[in-house]
């Protein structure tokens, strides 16, 4: 009946596992009996639940990451006490089978349940803003994209009680993964909550790539759209073309597992390498998608903080869409000790350090957007100059890994942790926090304390550089990764300093928290009146923050590059906003419930499939199918805002607007 | 879109004036226009989900390559592929997609008697495709060349089944279209979601060609 599943799934051995998720149980309890109380059940349902507005399952997908980056921290703290712990012979307070699912859920969590929904909620919430449109080309879709990724984080989450996650490491390098090494539900925990999360992150590839390339307003030709859209549509390509070679990998390896297939086994012809090659076929492209986003944030931040138009636009753009093909290329340097030969290792290592030219080319063009111009450092410039500083480093270790030679001493030690921490961090989740304080008074309506963001800023910068400086030394000194407990005294006071670098990083989460706290208590005295805190350049400054669910009243007529740039030089030089344009009824997608709903039949299915509860599965598989036909059959697809409701929204933005314009007479740069 | 398209006074100067002419031009969806139609961003949506198939499938032909000398002292190609039955059943798919085609022409029309009867045989004419492909499979295991024997078989297998998955949730979509335009009539959202199947549908024959030539006709050489 239930399959697998019965009450030895439950740890009830294991204290820690269980006191977390009675923690975050409570947590849920409390947070329903507060919603309750509050009688919010039915606007949780009709404003955010079932909405298909890009800014708010853009926000829910950046709550989402917040989650899961802290659910992964956690994970972080755990590694690198146990480290601290387990040496001189003591045993630490992770038994290794425990040790290893920790591992392998911190990095399983903070790439696709942590980095990627942070990245994909600033691109949801910005790109239609940027490009002066009023959603994305398949807004349903957007909504069923993201629910599907709540429902691979919740599978992930689900393990810490039913269960147990894999042992295997973020990527289930294969034959370990097999049945045969990894008997229990581990793996397919992992299997099943990447592939409902990896469809969802595949269609918002479809969806975004679909809405820069098609849907922009009059104007807004390619070499107009904001940087932050180049990378997002680089970004949507790569997601395009190298999740499906996950999906494709990861079905092989449930073949393989449920059905006793020979993809990657060690009998009968199975080819183990080739599961290596796949999964990092898609696995260096995401790197780039991630990192690429983040490229686009600073890009508009030096440039916003800087009071000048990105240096070096059009090098930035093609140094973009370099990174997008070289990214192709370069998978083989994750595995140069295969021994694919001199003549394959010479070539991918030259191809990786080709692909490090276009980062450079950015770095150059970001330092000289800053020379001679106005600069101001408010939190998302300083995420963005600590991102520059230690992200050369971590470029740097990167292309000295890329020597196959030397990469056959530092192949999976600390070295290459600390390397890949140093570029994701540093890179990614830095510039994630840089966009969540520049945008969060567009999404929100007012500013985040900039004093406590500061607070947040310098722990977490020089915690990551302790925690990640200490753990290159020991791997220089010759420390592999994943090490339940060691035994070299020489790498202890650095394992101390790791531990240390968590402390100040673990100060920086709270202060974040406390940011979050004190700018909710005082949002009336950071209210963003205009809709521009920042004095920005394009269109999403343009219209009121929060914005209406349609954006923008009329389409933005975009006549030149930094499209609001260029509007706010001509109202301030003549002094006037222009006539108030010809307001119209404006169509606007209607809320749908097929998002959660899919979400919820996915999770049957993953659930059912982990445990083999077919008739669950198949019960899943029909709820889906009938969800599809019922999404296909509804009449109003469309609701219509009336021209009364327009001109209201939009006079009271132009009286915000009109106010300001008469305050300062001064051009502001 | 249509109140941008109709200024005359359009003021953008793209390309940094240097092609002064492209202002008079209406081109949605090209920076001067503003957004596309509904009908061009769904299929264009469309067109890069199909790619993204095609990756998949991609991978799958790769492993394909990599496994298909595997064979592990198990059946090898020469051995377990029949050319007339593979040829019955190309002729079924190539047939449905004409079928298909067919099927968009009363659709343009707005016939409801053309369109029915024509996705009524593009269904059969896969269905029937199906129904050879799974005898293949039922023969094959019966002589024991199941996925489980070896590599080969499993790539062998696990390709042309994903290939037959397509097709069997195309038939499911079939279904559902049929009853959608058959309730609904010939409104845009059924247009577009009958331009979006029959791209699939095509879609399906341009993989199976990959299938054809590499799975069977290279690997019934001896």
């Amino acid at each position: 009946m239930l399959g697998k599943l019965d009450w030895s799934a439950i740890p009830f051995a294991q204290p820690i596992p269980l006191f977390a998720a009675g923690l975050v149980m409570l947590a849920l309890l409390g947070a329903a009996i507060w919603v309750t109380r509050r009688g919010l059940w039915s606007y949780l349902w009709r404003e955010w639940i079932t909405s298909v507005d890009h800014k708010r399952i853009g926000i829910m997908y950046s709550m989402l990451a917040l989650l899961m980056l802290l659910r992964g921290f956690i994970d972080a703290i755990m590694m690198r006490s146990q480290q601290s712990i387990a040496v001189h012979g003591a045993k630490g307070y992770l038994p290794p089978e425990h040790y290893d699912q920790i591992f392998s859920a911190h990095g399983t969590i903070m790439i696709f349940f942590g980095a990627m929904p942070f990245i994909i909620g600033l691109m949801n919430f910005v790109v239609p803003l940027q490009l002066g449109v009023r959603d994305v080309a398949f807004p349903t879709l957007n909504s069923v994209s993201f629910w599907l990724t709540a429902s691979g984080a919740l599978l992930v989450n689900m393990s810490l009680v039913i269960g147990e996650f894999a042992r295997t490491g973020w990527l289930p390098y294969a034959p370990l993964s097999e049945t045969t090494y990894s008997p229990g539900v581990g793996v397919d925990y992992y299997l099943w909550a990447i592939q409902i999360s990896g469809a969802g992150t595949l269609m918002t590839g479809i969806n975004l790539v679909t809405t820069i390339l098609k849907m922009r307003t009059p104007g807004m030709s390619y070499m107009r759209m904001p940087m932050f859209c180049w990378t997002a549509l680089g970004s949507n390509m790569l997601i395009v073309a190298a999740f499906p070679i996950l999906t494709a990998t990861l079905a092989m390896l449930t073949l393989d597992r449920y059905l006793g297939f020979h993809f990657f086994t060690n009998e009968a012809g199975g080819n183990m390498m080739m599961f290596v090659n796949l999964i990092w076929a898609w696995g260096h492209p995401e790197v780039y998608i991630l990192i690429l986003p983040a490229f686009g944030v600073f890009s508009e931040v030096f440039s916003t903080f800087s009071g000048k138009p990105l240096f070096g636009y059009r090098s930035m753009v093609a140094a973009t869409l370099f990174i997008v093909v070289v990214s192709f290329f370069v998978w083989l340097h994750h595995f140069f000790t295969m021994g694919a030969g001199a003549d394959v290792n010479a070539f991918f290592g030259i191809a990786t350090s080709v692909i490090a030219v276009g980062t450079g080319v950015k770095i150059y063009n970001w330092l000289f957007t800053m020379v001679g111009g106005r600069l101001r450092f408010p939190t998302p410039m300083l995420w963005s100059l600590a991102f520059m500083v230690t992200f050369v480093v971590g470029g740097m270790t990167g292309v000295l890994m890329a020597v196959p030679p030397a990469d056959f001493l530092l192949h999976n030690s600390m070295f290459l942790v600390a390397h890949f921490h140093n570029v994701i961090v540093g890179g990614v989740i830095f510039g994630a926090f840089a966009g969540y304080s520049f945008w969060f008074p567009k999404a929100f309506g007012f500013q985040l304390d900039e004093r406590w963001g500061k607070r947040a800023f310098w722990p977490s910068l020089i915690g990551f550089v302790l925690t990640f400086g200490a753990l290159y030394v020991v791997g220089l000194e010759g420390m592999t990764r994943r090490l339940q407990r060691t035994e070299v005294d020489d790498w202890i006071p650095w394992l101390h300093v790791a531990l240390a670098g968590v402390g100040f990083m673990m100060l920086g989460v709270a202060a974040q928290a406390i940011q979050l706290y004190i700018s909710i208590r005082d949002r009336e005295r950071l209210r963003d009146l205009t809709g521009d805190p920042w004095d920005g350049r394009s269109l999403e400054w343009s219209t009121s923050s929060p914005p209406p669910a349609f954006n923008f009243a009329v389409m933005p007529d975009v006549r030149g590059e930094e499209a609001y740039w260029g509007m706010k030089r001509r109202a301030i030089e003549a002094q006037s906003l222009g006539d108030e344009p010809a307001y119209e009824s404006i169509d606007m997608p209607r809320n749908s419930p097929t998002g959660i709903v899919t979400a919820f039949f996915a999770t049957l299915i993953g659930f059912a499939l982990i445990w083999q509860i077919w008739w669950l599965a198949i019960l899943g598989f029909l709820g889906t199918y009938a969800t599809f036909v019922v999404f296909a059959w509804r009449d109003r697809d469309e609701i219509s805002v009336p021209v009364e409701e327009v001109t209201r929204i939009d006079r009271a933005r132009r009286a915000a607007r009109a106010r300001h314009l008469g305050q300062n007479d001064e051009e502001p740069a | 879109m249509s109140s941008a398209a109709g200024t005359s006074s359009d003021p953008h100067r793209l390309g940094h004036g240097r092609n002064e002419d492209d202002n008079q031009r209406d081109t949605t969806g090209h920076g001067q226009g503003g957004p596309a139609s509904k009908r061009i961003v769904v299929g264009y949506g469309f067109w890069i989900y199909l790619l993204s198939d095609i990756v998949l499938f991609s991978a799958f032909f790769a492993a394909y390559a990599v496994l298909a000398h595997a064979t592990a002292g198990g059946p090898s190609g020469p051995q377990i592929f029949t050319r007339t039955r593979v040829a019955v059943e190309t002729v079924c798919l190539l047939l449905s997609s004409y079928c298909c085609g067919l099927a968009s022409l009363g659709a343009e029309r707005r016939s409801q008697l053309t369109t029915q009867l024509s996705l009524a045989a593009t269904g059969l004419l896969g269905a029937a495709f199906l129904a050879i492909e799974l005898s293949e499979f039922a023969e094959l295991m019966a002589r024991g060349a199941t996925p489980t024997r070896s590599a080969f078989l499993s790539s062998f297998f696990a390709l042309v089944g994903l290939h037959g998955l397509h097709v069997t949730i195309g038939l499911l979509w079939l279904g559902t279209m049929m009853a959608q335009t058959w309730v609904k009539g010939f409104r845009p959202a059924i247009m577009r979601r009958l331009l979006c199947f029959s791209l699939f549908w095509h879609a399906l024959d341009i993989v199976w060609v990959g299938v054809f030539s590499i799975v069977y006709l290279l690997g019934s050489r001896a």
